[in-house]
């Protein structure tokens, strides 16, 4: 399989300390990934390197997008937006929706991205902005419907539901058309069922859009059920990877989240 | 509402307010005759006076209190304005109406009250231009004057050393605000809130102290005169008419103003601008290019300021530092929040409030500044939002049939 993400030896040190120490990680072409490990593994220190946030110490990052061949391109020193517009999206662990702004809004921003109008045109309103208008309220309008936010289509951000706003935050990174998304635990503080509904809507996602997806998540019940191979975190190190399978019974991975065993 | 504790609660706050007026309010030492005069008639009022206004304080209060737990009532008020704008059989013969008035206005009122106008429309200009730095794109400019007081000083340097005139200063004046804008913009990228509102702040200072003190370049404080009034086709106007021909001008710098604010606004610029204000991080994570983006709000809002400033200087023909300290900033940033951030018939309103206000209520005097103080305080508490708050554009879809045009209602 083709790898869509390809991380080497990714190391990031805060002063004195090493958040993450030589990491490679791999996503496939259409492939779920999740990312695990317990509170302060450097789970979310690993997305904020990928994505232009943060710039790593040490390491490589190369993507090469679907469709593209096997062209490689590294992702250093990029900034957060050029990353994005790479097609790598993300979401955030704490919501991070424009809040005064409608849902579809919030899609549109996503276009952004995907769009050029500029100054001039805005204000001359030539037909080519007024199309390329239309066009993302069109596109955009079209993933609200897929993530079943139609309802709230003209509601401000801040108003809707807990778990719709989960799905907002989705919405607006898939109107970025990447070719992989970045999930940062999606299922934190949803009920089971809409983490149930969180399931399908990922897997919906992968089919119908090809986007592959790598994920952080705490709800092993998802972790379990949705990923094709998992990387598990502590201290910055990996630890173990595997099938989910493989990872349920690694006597390591037990060590890291539930502590050792004393002998009596 | 209870009535005894309420009574207890007005009480105690007159109380209050009779200790600390009382040293201003009651003693007054007579410095001709040696003595002190004691006025306990005085403490009266301000014990009266306090009570029912306490009282009146805390009874709206507690209304706007009911008024937010009424959802529906609740939205049916703020929505007032709003949904005025939206009823087109009324806003037709309304805009039409607002029209005709502001064409006549300079023939039908004297010309002292065209110049306050005039004025006023320059704050409106201003308000818009600061409307995209602080109301959308959520940056908090304190030093937006000194965009104003380049486009003063463009067009008087530019007329006094090369002889150019008003049509020529304009857009050169709006460039050097823009340019003005870029150059503030650079180091500022990185800071947000506070810490731009101090940079920005010096910046205004800045200039303003350039201005006053480089005297082979602005004239120091003695300022720049005989500032030319924009000529018409080449005829210069007595001061009457050249009145008459600014407040046109001025109206349609305004009207064109109106429309592109409102149309990036509601572009792609735009709506980057907003979700910048709403959040940055998110706003990169998208794909929002930040550094470009704040670049283009600053450059923009100078622009205004840079024209709005050729504006004052040829109608005031004279400027000097003092027409350009904090306090103007301050002023053009109160009708932006008083107006309400982000909505461009706010600002308008806001700008026209503040600026007009003042000038009428000078019959009441020394009191003026006391009253438009007081209103300003109202307005906060009890209409945080602003005068009229901003509206989001409002899409509907008649079915989910993708060929569908979207439909605008709002």
């Amino acid at each position: 399989m083709k790898a869509v993400l390809e991380v080497k030896g990714l190391s990031k040190d805060f002063g004195g300390l090493r958040a993450l120490n030589g990491l490679d990680l791999d996503v496939g072409e259409g492939e779920i990934v999740a990312l695990i490990g317990p509170n302060g593994a450097g789970k979310t220190t690993f997305f904020n390197c990928i994505t232009g946030m943060y710039e790593p110490t040490e390491g490589d990052i190369f993507i090469s997008p679907t469709g593209n061949g096997n062209v490689k391109e590294r992702l250093q020193g990029l900034k957060p937006n050029q990353v994005t517009a790479k097609g790598l999206a993300r979401t955030f662990q704490n919501i991070r929706l424009f809040q005064n702004m409608t849902v579809l809004e919030n899609v549109m921003i996503g276009r952004h991205c995907r769009t050029k109008a500029g100054i001039a045109r805005a204000i001359f309103r030539f037909a080519s902005q007024r199309r390329e208008e239309r066009e993302i309220v069109k596109k955009s309008f079209e993933i609200v419907e897929k993530l079943g936010l139609k309802q709230y289509v003209n509601e401000f951000a801040k108003n809707l539901p807990y778990g719709a706003q989960r799905r907002l935050e989705i919405a607006r990174a898939m109107a970025t058309q990447p070719f992989l998304l970045l999930l940062d635990e999606p299922a934190a503080g949803m009920n089971p069922h809409e983490t149930d509904e969180l399931d399908e809507l990922i897997r919906k996602i992968r089919k119908d859009e090809g986007i592959s997806i790598l994920l952080i998540e705490h709800d092993m019940k998802l972790v379990m059920s949705l990923s094709d191979r998992i990387y598990v975190l502590d201290y910055g190190q990996k630890i173990a990877q595997g099938t989910p399978k493989e990872i349920k019974n690694n006597p390591v991975v037990i060590k890291a989240y539930l502590g050792e065993e004393i002998d009596a | 509402m209870n009535l005894f504790p309420e009574l207890r609660k007005s009480f105690i706050a007159s109380l209050w307010f009779m200790f600390l007026t009382f040293p201003i309010m009651v003693i007054r030492v007579n410095t001709i005759e040696n003595i002190v005069e004691w006025r306990w008639m005085n403490l009266v009022f301000v014990g009266i006076g306090s009570f029912f206004l306490s009282w009146l304080w805390r009874y709206l209060l507690s209304r706007k209190e009911m008024g937010v737990n009424k959802k529906t009532d609740d939205q049916d008020r703020t929505s007032l304005v709003s949904r005025l704008m939206k009823n087109k059989q009324l806003i037709i013969p309304a805009a039409a109406l607002l029209a005709i008035f502001t064409i006549i206005f300079p023939h039908i009122f004297s010309t002292y009250q065209t110049s306050i106008m005039i004025t006023a429309l320059i704050y409106v200009m201003l308000g818009l231009g600061l409307n995209i730095v602080v109301g959308l794109a959520g940056l908090l400019d304190l030093g937006y004057v000194a965009f104003y007081a380049v486009g003063a000083y463009a067009y008087g340097l530019l007329n006094y050393h090369f002889g150019l005139g008003f049509w020529t200063a304009l857009p050169v004046g709006a460039a050097l605000g823009a340019l003005f804008g870029i150059l503030l913009g650079f180091p500022v990228l990185r800071l947000r809130g506070d810490y731009l509102a101090i940079v920005t702040l010096g910046f205004g200072e800045i200039i303003r102290l350039i201005l006053e003190n480089w005297n082979e370049f602005s004239f120091g404080p003695s300022g720049i005169a005989n500032i030319p009034r924009p000529s018409f086709f080449g005829m210069d106007l007595s001061i009457q008419w050249a009145t008459v021909y600014i407040y046109y001008i001025v109206i349609g710098i305004c009207c064109i103003t109106i429309v592109i604010v409102g149309r990036l606004q509601d572009s792609r610029i735009g709506r980057a601008w907003i979700a910048l204000r709403e959040d940055e991080i998110a706003c990169q994570a998208m794909g929002i290019d930040k550094a470009r983006t704040k670049l283009n709000a600053f450059a923009l809002g100078a622009t205004w300021a840079g024209m709005a400033g050729v504006v004052f200087a040829a109608k005031t023909t004279f400027i000097n530092p003092a027409s350009f300290t904090i306090w103007e900033s301050i002023i053009i940033l109160c009708i932006v929040v008083l107006g309400g951030m982000g909505s461009v018939v706010g600002v308008v309103s806001g700008a026209l409030v503040l600026i007009l206000l003042p000038e009428y209520l000078r019959a009441f005097s020394e009191y003026r500044l006391l009253i438009f103080g007081a209103i300003l305080i109202f307005m906060m508490v009890f209409r945080p939002g602003g005068i009229v708050s901003d509206v989001r554009r409002v899409y509907r879809f008649e079915s989910s049939a993708m060929d569908d045009k979207p439909q605008e209602y709002s």
